[in-house]
């Protein structure tokens, strides 16, 4: 009883740090329910992965194989997990909110006719859960009714689990499909190639905003200061919408959330949605023409400048620092 | 083909959101309601359909109170053909809504669901995937291009690190993402024509499905006010202060 299911997302062959933000909450939320934490991983093949799997201090690891989980369809996970959770007995399903979670977990809750949590930020001692509503304006303290229920967490909000000493043991199970209630195909995967560190891991970032004016500015004036940081590249929504980058940079209430130890933001106004997305990151610079911009409310060091100006002489002089 | 999108009333983006003193709710005074960004987006997505196919049906669902009539017509004059009222005066969790679009969905039988991804009030992204789960369709999450022939439905969709492609037969659920389109405004003309569009009302307890919440929202309260900090008068500065004060580089 009281036991704790952590769907492990992975991409490329490894665990991103989203997941083993999910499983140390797991790993919180499974003490406080007085249970074990569970992970378990879908694919076909997953050896490698489920010995590395093992190493982040849950109870068990646990293989669902099978070839049509390769490119998880939601209609599919959600049947295979369901079957999992209710063979073996869960308390709580959970899992990082990324965007695969955010398509699966609902659907998951559904057939297990549970009540679910949406990216919750603490998990108190008497079970309750606190999780942001109308774009971090609030924080609620809710409860879930059942002997079932699931949650999603926010990356930003837990640690990511640290290797244990003591491996997990693996368990692998034909994963429970019914054909019939397949009804999902998947076709193609267009990934956005880039050569920086994934925005919900890097330890800066550097966003820009419509302050830009086009693509081409960010390649020329923000890409530099980026890349001389090392830094992950956010867009505020107006950036994302006017096309200057790829829709999944957008940094906000109803994008990415980051908490990065150094957020810079370019040419962004701060509108709540925005904020929403990066307020918790713990130095907050931002660039900006308007004194008023309210970006500079929550920036720890501010910067009234033409950003076509500041961002060039920054870069040359963090190029000065490292001399 | 017929279209379901349902509408949800949420205060407008831009609004100030505060909550009150004894934690029990937010301030609504001084709020303007808007239907769900999301679901604008839905209901234009309907709309361009619906006008490519020379024919259709769109109908909008919204679940709560009276007031949110003033949604719906929004949504009629922006170009849906009726609209459903589901009346519950009592707080629904988004299991509960899924069900009752459930519901509505058994009695109008539309080849599909668009809906928003998101309520822009509670931020759950729940309540599209629970409905495709009890109706145990296809879904798309987090729609960014949607094409539909012959009853083949393909969808371009926001995924993390890149754009997925679907595919699935119809019937179906999409949840909307923000650059699948651009809502239009409501005209006069149809502002005028919406008055006269049917708005039919149902009283939830006439459903007959169990809608007891089991999200329950003990207390809100306010974060904490992250504290400005100080503007700086110089690129030097900046990074001096960068590197040898918050020691980030
Ligand atoms: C449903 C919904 C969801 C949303 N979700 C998100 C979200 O997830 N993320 C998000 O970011 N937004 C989101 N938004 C949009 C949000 O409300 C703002 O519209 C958006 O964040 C504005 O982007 P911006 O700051 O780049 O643009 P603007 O508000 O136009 O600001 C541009 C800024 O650049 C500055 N600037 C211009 N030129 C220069 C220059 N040469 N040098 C220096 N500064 C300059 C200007 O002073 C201004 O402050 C959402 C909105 C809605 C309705
Ligand atoms: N009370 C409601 N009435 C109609 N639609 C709703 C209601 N609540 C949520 N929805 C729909 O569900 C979508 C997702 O909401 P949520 O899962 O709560 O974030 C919204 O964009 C709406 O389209």
């Amino acid at each position: 009883m009281g036991d704790v299911l952590v769907l492990a997302e992975h991409r490329d062959g490894h665990f991103p740090k989203t997941t083993l933000v999910g499983i140390n909450a797991g790993l919180e939320m499974a003490r406080k329910q007085g249970g074990n934490c569970l992970a378990v991983a879908l694919g076909d093949n997953l050896d490698g992965l489920l010995a590395d799997l093992a190493r982040y201090g849950t109870a068990k690891v646990i293989g669902l194989e099978d070839a049509r989980l390769v490119h998880p369809m939601a209609d599919a996970v959600a049947q295979a997990v369901a079957a999992l959770v209710k063979k073996i007995g869960i308390q709580t399903v959970m899992a990082t909110a990324t965007a695969m979670a955010k398509d699966v977990m609902p659907r998951i809750a559904a057939r297990l006719d549970a009540p679910m949590a949406s990216e919750i930020i603490a998990i108190n001692d008497d079970g309750s859960l606190v999780r942001p509503m109308y774009a971090g304006n609030v924080l609620a303290t809710i409860e879930l009714e059942g002997p079932v229920r699931v949650v999603t967490v926010r990356s930003t909000a837990f640690d990511a689990a640290a290797v244990s000493d003591k491996p997990a043991p693996i368990e692998k199970l034909k994963a429970e499909l019914d054909p019939s209630n397949l009804k999902m195909e998947f076709v193609a995967f267009n990934q956005t190639k880039s050569d920086r560190p994934q925005l919900t891991e890097a330890r800066i970032v550097v966003s820009g905003g419509r302050g830009l004016r086009s693509g081409e500015n960010f390649k020329t004036v923000l890409e530099p200061l980026v890349d001389e940081l090392g830094a992950a590249m956010g867009a505020s929504r107006a950036a994302v919408d006017a096309g200057f980058v790829p829709n999944d940079l957008q940094v906000g209430q109803t994008g990415k959330v980051v908490a990065p130890e150094l957020y810079v933001a370019v040419g962004i106004s701060g509108a709540i949605q925005h904020l929403a997305g990066m307020k918790d990151s713990k130095t907050i610079v931002a660039i900006n023409k308007d004194e008023e911009a309210p970006i500079f409310s929550v920036a720890d060091f501010g910067l009234v400048a033409d950003l076509f100006k500041a961002v060039p002489e920054m870069t040359e002089e963090l190029k000065k620092l490292k001399h | 083909m017929k279209i379901l999108v349902p509408i949800k009333r949420v205060p407008d983006p831009a609004t100030t959101i505060r909550v009150l003193p004894d934690g029990s709710g937010i301030a609504t005074d001084n709020i303007k309601w808007v239907i769900n960004p999301f679901d604008e987006i839905a209901l234009e997505e309907a709309l361009r359909i619906k006008e490519r196919q020379g024919a259709g049906d769109v109908v909008l669902v919204s679940i709560g109170q009276q007031s949110w009539q003033e949604q719906l017509r929004t949504g009629l004059a922006m170009g849906a053909d009726r609209a459903i009222l589901v009346k519950a005066e009592q707080p629904v969790d988004t299991f509960a809504v899924a069900r009752i679009l459930a519901k509505i969905v058994a009695d109008e039988k539309p080849e599909l669901v668009i809906i928003g991804k998101q309520a822009i009030d509670d931020d759950s992204n729940q309540v599209g995937q629970i409905l495709a789960e009890l109706l145990g369709w296809p879904q798309a999450t987090f729609a960014s291009k949607i094409e539909i022939a012959d009853g083949r439905c393909t969808v371009i969709r926001e995924a993390d690190g890149g754009l997925e492609t679907v595919a699935f037969t119809l019937p179906a659920v999409i949840t909307t993402d923000l650059r699948l389109n651009e809502p239009r405004y409501a005209s006069l003309p149809g502002i005028m024509k919406a008055r006269k569009k049917p708005l039919k009302e149902i009283a939830v307890d006439t459903l007959g499905l169990d809608l007891h919440p089991r999200v329950k929202i003990k207390a809100m309260k306010a974060p904490q006010k992250r504290q400005a900090g100080r503007k700086l008068s110089s690129v030097q500065e900046l990074v001096q202060a960068l590197h040898t004060e918050a020691k980030v580089i």
